[in-house]
């Protein structure tokens, strides 16, 4: 089901949640909405869903207009943050529910045959007759979208689908829910504040920033060709260096990187520690080590800029570098943006 | 965790001796405050016989008095129910201006005197009162009479189940039925099958406890009731105008049918919290994380 919104505005009493957003989902697409708190990503997720409805716009589902369309009839699968599990229901009753309750009738032996397909897809074979608390966080979430999926949703929507999460489970159930989502092929969104989250599994992120999409496209898209610096700071450590441009070229000192659609005059450079590299000896930013990280993947160089600027460096692990040694620093690559 | 050694010096503040006085206090003056009222009415209830205590009791204005009394509960009981469930859900799962008024409005019978209760509505449906001339002419007769017996009952206990639901309701947010309700339930299939599973042991609570409030209310009934022997006269009025008439035995007879379904009432709560309802049960209720179950055998 392809998904569209239009113009979409919701404010909370005076607070402007959602501002003039307008997007649209391919059908099949698995979509992240990635933004800091108060970006408005749920307040979307849940306009989406029929759990809110919105002050001005529209919201297509394919041809139809669902904006004023109640979420009991809207034909969505939704996935709360913290599952909302009916907590005096087993399992399998929980995935039940909706086919007990739809309008359209169904056969006891189909419902039971649809619970056991179900929780094979969601690998929870044999808990069917557990309670909600008697199974991990991790087991509750598959749950959820078990629950989710029984309906056959047009439009599967996930809000903080692992936000409750330790990391080792996290990232299990990421790589699992994008095998379903493979397998199943239903357009899904899901809303995250973990830029890592978002670039893992989706096909598609939507940045947002104070009720408004700030980027959208590829996680390489957003990734190599960061629009703003927001986008920049958002998706990872980055560090703002002061530069001039001129004939295409940003120039800090003697380092220069190629600018070529930035205009001429002052303009800042984003990079981030690996686009960063450390020498001992030649040209670059001079600097001196105030302390060395070492990672199992390599060594992060902490060092201040001659002109004062602190900056982190990501370097191969046999790099030879002390705390104190003097040194330059080369930028490899960075985004140069004009200066605000 | 290995044994405590003896002779260590004891936690903070749990010294022997104090520990023992205290103790020794407690039970004494709950020994004299509560137990020994009640074997005394037992004792005394009995003190003529069994066949004199079963004469008294089942004598035709005792009779009526139980009648009264249940018939009363049986009324007030159910449209309080209904009171607070809906009291308890508009308070938590809406936003509207006079909310917190709502909140304090269904709390004063609990800090209000009954009798004042009783007064109040002499003056709203009393002869003299408000509306009492237009009931008059309307032949509807509220004081000394049932339907008074029922509205002073309800006042006074009005607050029991909203304040049990509430804090529970509160705590669970409103995310299950946003659920129910996604997966294509109806209003009502979603407070049935998800909201009313998931109260009803609170709810239950405050049905007992109102329930008890209901059938032993002195104050506020006396007052509205009229005390007519055998026609408005519920059972806590009953004991008194026993005790008044120097039938002693048949005052304590008939104040034991109260104990006796006081001490149902308690057992109904201990079992009932034990099912978690109660002010002890909430937060494993309310938080969706609190058992970390993360390997169940």
């Amino acid at each position: 089901m392809k998904i569209r919104l239009e113009n979409v505005v919701k404010t909370f009493e005076t607070f402007r949640a959602v501002r003039d957003v307008s997007l649209d989902i391919e059908s099949g697409e698995l979509v992240a909405l990635l933004g800091p708190s108060g970006s408005g990503k749920t307040t979307i997720l849940r306009m989406v869903a029929g759990l809110e409805f919105a002050d001005g716009g529209h919201i297509h589902f394919g041809d139809q207009d669902a904006t004023d369309i109640p979420v009991r009839d809207r034909g969505v699968g939704f996935v709360f943050q913290h599952y909302a599990l009916f907590p005096h229901m087993t399992v399998a009753q929980n995935i039940a529910f909706g086919m007990k309750v739809s309008k359209v009738r169904r056969a006891r032996q189909e419902i039971d045959a649809r619970v056991a397909e179900l929780l094979r897809l969601v690998r929870l074979e044999g808990l069917g007759d557990r309670f909600p608390t008697q199974i991990s966080g991790g087991q509750r979430q598959r749950v959820a979208l078990a629950r989710a999926l029984a309906v056959d949703p047009k439009v599967l929507l996930l809000d903080e689908p692992f936000g409750a999460l330790d990391a080792n489970v996290r990232r299990d159930l990421r790589r699992w829910l994008r095998e379903i989502h493979g397998e199943l092929g239903i357009t899904t969104i899901f809303v995250t504040h973990d830029q890592e989250e978002a670039l893992d599994l989706a096909d598609r992120v939507v940045i947002l920033n104070e009720g408004r999409i700030v980027q959208q496209g590829t996680p390489e898209e957003v990734c190599r060709r960061p629009n703003s610096s927001f986008v920049m700071h958002f998706l990872g450590d980055a560090y703002r260096l002061p530069a001039q441009v001129e004939a295409g070229i940003a120039r800090i000192g003697d380092v220069a990187l190629d600018a070529p659609s930035c205009p001429e005059g002052p303009a800042e450079i984003y990079v981030r520690p690996a686009d960063l590299g450390w020498t001992n000896s030649g040209s670059g930013m001079p600097a001196v080590v105030t302390r060395v990280i070492d990672r199992p993947d390599g060594r992060r160089v902490l060092a201040d800029t001659d002109a004062g600027q602190s900056l982190e460096i990501d370097v191969p692990p046999e790099t030879p570098v002390r705390a104190s040694d003097r040194g330059f620093v080369q930028i490899n690559r960075g985004s140069v943006f004009p200066a605000a | 965790m290995t044994a405590p050694a003896r002779n260590r010096p004891p936690r903070v503040g749990d010294s022997p001796a104090v520990r023992r006085t205290l103790i020794t206090a407690v039970l004494a003056i709950g020994a004299v405050l509560v137990l020994a009222p009640l074997v005394v009415i037992l004792t005394q209830a009995f003190s003529l016989g069994f066949s004199y205590f079963a004469e008294t009791i089942t004598a035709p204005d005792t009779r009526h008095a139980i009648l009264l009394t249940v018939l009363t509960a049986l009324i007030a009981v159910p449209v309080n129910t209904v009171f607070g469930i809906a009291a308890a859900w508009a308070i938590t799962k809406f936003d509207f201006p006079g909310r917190r008024l709502l909140l304090i409005v269904a709390e004063i019978p609990f800090s209000i005197s009954p009798i004042v209760a009783g007064v109040a509505y002499l003056f709203v449906y009393g002869l003299q009162g408000l509306f009492g001339q237009a009931l008059q002419d309307a032949d509807i007769k509220i004081l000394f009479a049932l339907p008074g017996i029922v509205l002073a009952s309800m006042f006074v206990t009005a607050p029991f189940v909203a304040r049990e639901l509430i804090p529970l309701m509160q705590a669970q947010g409103r995310d299950l039925e946003e659920a129910a309700t996604s997966l294509g339930a109806s209003g009502w299939r979603t407070f049935f099958s998800v909201t009313l599973p998931n109260i009803r042991w609170a709810l239950l609570y405050g049905v007992v406890l109102c329930n008890a409030r209901v059938m032993g209310e002195f104050g506020a009934v006396s007052v509205v009731s009229g005390n007519i022997r055998g026609q408005t006269n519920t059972l806590p009025l009953h004991v008194e105008l026993l005790y008044h008439d120097y039938n002693t035995v048949g005052a304590f007879a008939a104040a034991s049918i109260l104990t006796v379904l006081a001490i149902f009432t308690i057992i109904a709560k201990v079992l009932l919290e034990r099912q978690g309802a109660g002010r002890g049960g909430r937060p494993a209720l309310a938080a969706p994380n609190a058992i970390p179950a993360e390997k169940p055998q």
